[in-house]
């Protein structure tokens, strides 16, 4: 047994809204430069829907993630190294960029600069890949809210795998919404595609990266990720993915799309799991024991065993304390409500998701019926085979009766919980029902209902003796857009060739924190320097100014 | 002129060459990329990209054997001069065509499709525009030598190129050489100049390391193990 810890999250769908703010703040933090335009780490899809890139869900397509050969070992689903080298100056799978949407901006300057005339100016869309005139015709939420979905719905990888009568029927039957971000798998396909090596997991917490100073752009990363996850930066020609927001992490904040997710519907929290049999429980036959197989693999923090395991691989003690206190762990294997996405991928994924009762809900609460009664709810779940198939096609890789059973348990908990809101007797036979006593039941409540901050996300900072060498990926200065007034720009070799790229420091964030919490506009006590990457527009901080000769300080901060 | 054209320049442009990949890879390693278009299109580059790369690839195993290895070698283990030369001419001039067809698509799909045309920087084409002379030149000479003439540069161009490497210079035998070859060769030696300052530093990443290395990367934090540059700095 060799104990790993992973950093992973968990997502409850129930309470997705669809309001993007997710996909927007990571959007800001991370991709809001020239070449990363319709690079989305974070998206969130209307379900029934094609996803992005579109169908990238259909696997014989795509060919992304792993899969067993006819001897039962895993491959590349998209051919082993040799195929991978053969392909190299043309990748067959790769998706093109119509396949995601052509960016596109507007002559916003002809509303201003525009003479006076008799029409009124148009602000015309223009690509950002030529700088001509173009028509739009998608965009990375085309189909958001099943917009256009009598188009685009037969093209849904999901919805052409459960039987044909649902398509008649789907769009008064359910929708949800599905936030996606990288795996962050346990065994990442993208990785193994790289021929380079610069794609890596970290050992101390299981986040990928991709080392922008390795990665040669061959894009074998894009084809090998069946998530679609890992993007091509088209200025510099350079991979680009989900970060799971590591320099917060290290801190001990949560990513930017759980800090500002509306909903509160993220969770983040350690898991140990066992590299050992990482490649025996991603070679599992059935792709229906593969959401057994993963569970199996994550052990259980409280057993002594486990522990003395974890301290031998000099994992620190509050990282194993924190791994205990974990949501995740609680979500994944105490109260198994939460299930990986698309375990028949292989890649034993590490962003797992509490499937949505509210469809079933809004069908019961249509008929009249009291939705709130879990006999109802239970004879709901057992009836709606629609949405349930839907479910299971993509948590479960189709087996019904996983998703039935913690549907049932979302079904018992809403029972449940109402008889104690109304003051009226708890009914223990419910939790009974489905397995779990009134304390479990209780417990998850309260995790799903109540979600706490501080019990959402159990984040153990990274050891300050670590911290200098997990940085890696950096951000550039928020000025240094194209023309701007950064520094930067196009080097001679192309996009931002030659410059040391401003390294996201650890302590940038811990000042902005500082800064967010402090009580006054000014600068933050003790250090006199500003970076402009952890400023936040409030105030003017001490030392953003030059002191005038003889005059006094900087308009915000007190003199010095 | 003789002495600058053939032993001077070839090795300022060979310096260059070396030192300035050392350069590069010392302050550009971000920088260091295929630099690749087949986001924007893939119709044509899944033609002419394949073509160009697989023939160019060959015509280097070609230059390996035709300018590497005497040509006593070859006599050495039974190659006849006849046998040798229908080689050089049907293997020489196939991979030639599909270098110069795949760069002809290339090159055309570069200019005529929008976004990847306003990729190209203006090394690019000054690139571009060299590669294209080496490789049209160089195709002249497998024609020259072989079916319209009868230079044999096994007995010319070949010593004179492995004597830059042993620092025996041989200028008289290019100053011999056809014209087509003393330009080929100059144009191929002023490309070898430019090379490290284009996207052709790719050739040089080529990840023959994947046919060996596990398949899942972890990287660690511990100075020891973390990575092949130093720590940044702590802050």
């Amino acid at each position: 047994m060799k104990v790993m810890a992973q950093m992973a999250m968990v997502m409850n769908l129930d309470k997705c809204i669809g309001c993007h703010t997710c996909s927007v703040t990571c959007k800001q933090a991370w991709t809001n430069r020239a070449g990363t335009e319709y690079v989305w780490f974070n998206n969130v899809e209307t379900r029934p829907g094609q996803g992005y890139p579109r169908t990238y869900e259909d696997q014989e397509r795509w060919r992304g993630g792993w899969a067993l050969n006819s001897r039962g070992r895993l491959t590349l689903k998209g051919g082993g190294r040799l195929k991978k080298l053969a392909t190299i100056f043309s990748n067959p799978i790769m998706p093109s960029i119509d396949d995601y949407y052509q960016p596109w901006t507007y002559d916003y300057s002809t509303l201003t600069d525009a003479p006076a005339q008799q029409h009124l100016p148009v602000a015309r869309p223009k690509s950002l890949l030529t700088g001509k005139d173009m028509k739009i015709t998608w965009s990375a939420n085309w189909d958001d809210d099943l917009g256009g979905s009598a188009v685009t719905f037969a093209n849904d990888p999901i919805l052409k795998k459960v039987s044909t009568q649902v398509k008649q029927e789907f769009e008064s039957t359910f929708m949800f919404y599905l936030p996606r971000i990288c795996e962050h798998c346990l065994n990442p396909s993208c990785a193994a595609s790289c021929p380079s090596g610069a794609i890596y997991k970290r050992s101390e917490d299981g986040i990928v990266l991709v080392d922008q100073d390795r990665c040669r752009g061959w894009r074998m990363c894009i084809s090998g990720c069946p998530y679609k996850k890992v993007y091509f930066n088209h200025r510099t020609g350079k991979a680009e993915k989900c970060t799971f927001c590591f320099p917060r992490i290290e801190v001990g904040m949560p990513t930017v799309c759980a800090e500002t997710c509306v909903g509160r519907l993220r969770y983040i929290g350690l898991i140990l799991y066992d590299a050992d049999r990482v490649l025996e429980a991603a070679s599992t036959p059935n792709d229906q024991d593969l959401y057994e197989a993963q569970r199996s693999l994550l052990l259980d923090p409280n057993d002594p065993e486990v522990i003395r395991a974890a301290e031998r691989e000099g994992i620190p003690n509050d990282w194993i304390t924190a791994a205990q206190r974990s949501p995740i762990h609680a979500l994944i294997n105490t109260f198994k409500v939460a299930l990986p996405l698309h375990p028949e991928y292989r890649t034993m994924p590490m962003v797992w998701y509490i499937p949505p009762l509210s469809p079933v809900v809004d069908v019961v609460a249509e008929t009249g019926e009291d939705a709130e009664n879990h006999r109802n709810l239970f004879a709901a779940i057992d009836a709606l085979r629609i949405p349930i198939e839907y479910l299971a096609e993509l948590f479960t890789a189709g087996s019904v009766p996983v998703v039935d059973g913690v549907l049932r348990k979302l079904a018992a908990m809403r029972s449940y919980m109402r008889d104690i809101n109304l003051g009226r007797d708890p009914d223990g036979g419910i939790p009974a029902a489905v397995g779990m006593s009134e304390e479990d039941m209780y417990d998850m409540y309260r995790l799903l209902a109540l979600a706490k901050y501080d019990e959402r996300y159990v984040i153990p900072p990274a050891h300050a003796e670590q911290a200098h060498g997990l940085e890696e990926l950096a951000t550039e200065c928020a000025l240094d857009f194209d023309g701007g007034p950064g520094m930067g720009g196009s080097g001679p070799f192309g996009e931002g060739s030659g410059q040391q790229s401003v390294p996201v420091a650890v302590e940038n964030f811990a000042v902005l924190q500082e800064r967010q919490q402090a009580d006054s506009l000014g600068g933050v006590a003790g250090g006199n320097a500003v970076t402009l990457v952890s400023w936040d527009g409030k105030g003017s901080p001490k030392g953003m100014f030059r002191r005038r000769r003889g005059g006094s300080d900087s308009p915000g901060g007190e003199s010095r | 002129m003789t002495l600058f054209l053939w032993v001077v320049y070839p090795y300022i442009c060979l310096t260059i060459f070396v030192v300035g990949h050392i350069w590069r890879y010392r302050y550009d390693k971000f920088g260091w990329t295929t630099r690749s278009s087949q986001l924007y299109e893939n119709r044509l580059l899944r033609l002419g990209s394949p073509l160009f790369h697989f023939g160019i690839l060959a015509v280097f195993l070609g230059h390996v054997m035709g300018l590497g290895v005497p040509k006593s070698w070859t006599e050495a283990v039974g190659i006849s001069e006849g046998l040798y030369h229908f080689f050089a001419v049907t293997v020489g001039a196939i991979a030639g065509i599909c270098t110069l067809v795949g760069m002809s698509i290339l090159i055309y799909r570069r200019r005529t499709t929008g976004p990847v045309f306003s990729a190209t920087t203006s090394m690019d084409k000054v690139m571009y525009a060299l590669l294209a002379l080496v490789i049209v030149l160089g195709l002249a000479n497998t024609v020259v030598a072989n079916l319209v003439g009868s230079y044999d540069y096994r007995e010319g161009v070949s010593i004179w190129f492995r004597g830059i490497f042993r620092f025996q210079t041989y200028p008289e035998l290019m100053a011999a050489a056809p014209w087509t070859f003393q330009a080929h060769g100059l144009a191929a030696i002023t490309l070898f100049a430019l090379w490290p300052f284009t996207r052709l530093v790719h050739v040089f990443s080529a990840p023959l390391g994947y046919l060996t290395r596990p398949y899942i990367v972890y990287r660690s934090a511990k100075p020891s193990t973390a990575g092949n540059r130093p720590a940044r700095r702590g802050w």
